[in-house]
């Protein structure tokens, strides 16, 4: 599988995946998110760019439970729990915004 | 899994991971970590034991850039968030590698082959990789 | 008719090294690689091993390998050179024949 952008053309795998995570640029998480129908506000791009700089620190992509824990921990109370992050990404706030970000799909998710 | 909390009335074991194995001369290292993280994400009481070669795992500073392959040492600092906190490494094995607690990524605790033996008569399951 | 050796297993984990220390002859090289590096370090329960070798061999460890497992050059023991890919392929290129003990 492959997706668009910009004229250019990205390796995602079976799943949609970005293959190779130092490909990744803005524009992927908006076509990938024009695809799922979603638009993508200030908010979503917090956890965006929150999930590559866990990403980057960890070299994992975190579970959810993790997830969550930790963006509560650095972006606020408000925004670490899972009603908040569903409601931004449907599909799932670990599968869905790992995707956007370029990451891979969070071990322990099948 | 589904991404809902959905393990709560599980049975919960005690699972304990014994790594043996250098990183990156073979998987092994790489695949316990993914298998624990999985453990991790189903709410066990994990263990993890670093005994022989296995103590290499959580050398700090390393930088695979020049070998071509992915340094997932840092993946070792994320456990804590996993709630994987009981780390083990053998006293044993670190001394006949020159190694301290200093040399390590993570805490850990250091423990002597009596202790260790002990430690694993005390567990559900052992996976040793 | 010198011979360069690489180990590239563990000294701690397999018999690679004692092998090639038992067949090595005055002269030759041994190189260390991938997980043989181990062997090159101080303070390990080999380097008395790896102290009398260097007394009849030439020894290298592979400066990648090293950096890959976290351990610094400081950390080798004296008497082993480290070498980078270029220097692997020199010493490869100097010897008459390798030998990998695998």
């Amino acid at each position: 599988m492959a997706i668009e952008v910009n004229g250019k053309t990205f390796e995602t795998d079976e799943e949609g995946y970005l293959v190779n995570l130092a490909e990744w640029e803005p524009g992927i998480a908006e076509a990938m998110s024009k695809e799922d129908d979603l638009e993508l506000t200030e908010e979503h791009w917090d956890i965006i760019n929150f999930l590559r700089e866990y990403y980057e620190e960890y070299q994992i992509a975190p579970a959810v439970r993790v997830l969550t824990k930790a963006v509560g921990k650095k972006l606020g109370k408000e925004k670490g729990n899972s009603k908040y992050l569903y409601a931004l990404f449907p599909y799932g706030p670990g599968k869905q915004a790992c995707r956007f970000a370029g990451l891979p799909k969070p071990t322990g998710c099948i | 899994m589904s991404e809902e909390d959905m393990m709560d009335d599980e049975i919960v074991k005690k699972f304990m991971f014994v790594n043996r194995r250098a990183p990156y001369g073979s998987i092994y290292a790489l695949e316990s970590l993914e298998v624990v993280l999985i453990a991790a994400a189903f709410d066990q009481d994990v263990s993890l034991v670093f005994s022989d070669d296995g103590v290499f795992q959580l050398k700090k500073e390393q930088d695979t850039a020049g070998i071509g392959m992915k340094n997932f040492s840092p993946t070792y600092r994320a456990l804590e968030m996993y709630d994987v906190e009981k780390l083990y490494v053998s006293k044993t094995s670190m001394d006949q590698r020159g190694l301290t607690k200093d040399d390590l990524i993570v805490e850990v605790e250091v423990l002597g082959d009596e202790a260790l033996a002990d430690l694993m008569d005390d567990q559900d399951v052992i996976f040793s990789f | 008719m010198s011979i360069l050796h690489t180990v590239n297993k563990s000294p701690f984990e397999k018999s690679s090294l004692d092998s090639c220390l038992s067949m090595a002859k005055e002269g030759s090289a041994l190189l260390l690689i991938e997980d043989g590096i181990f062997a090159a370090l101080k303070g390990t329960a080999k380097e008395s091993q790896m102290k009398d070798a260097s007394q009849k061999l030439k020894l290298y460890v592979l400066g990648p390998d090293l950096k890959a497992r976290g351990m610094a050059e400081e950390r080798v023991i004296e008497g082993v050179e480290v070498v980078d890919y270029a220097g692997f392929v020199d010493l490869a290129a100097a010897y008459d024949k390798v030998s990998a003990w695998v």
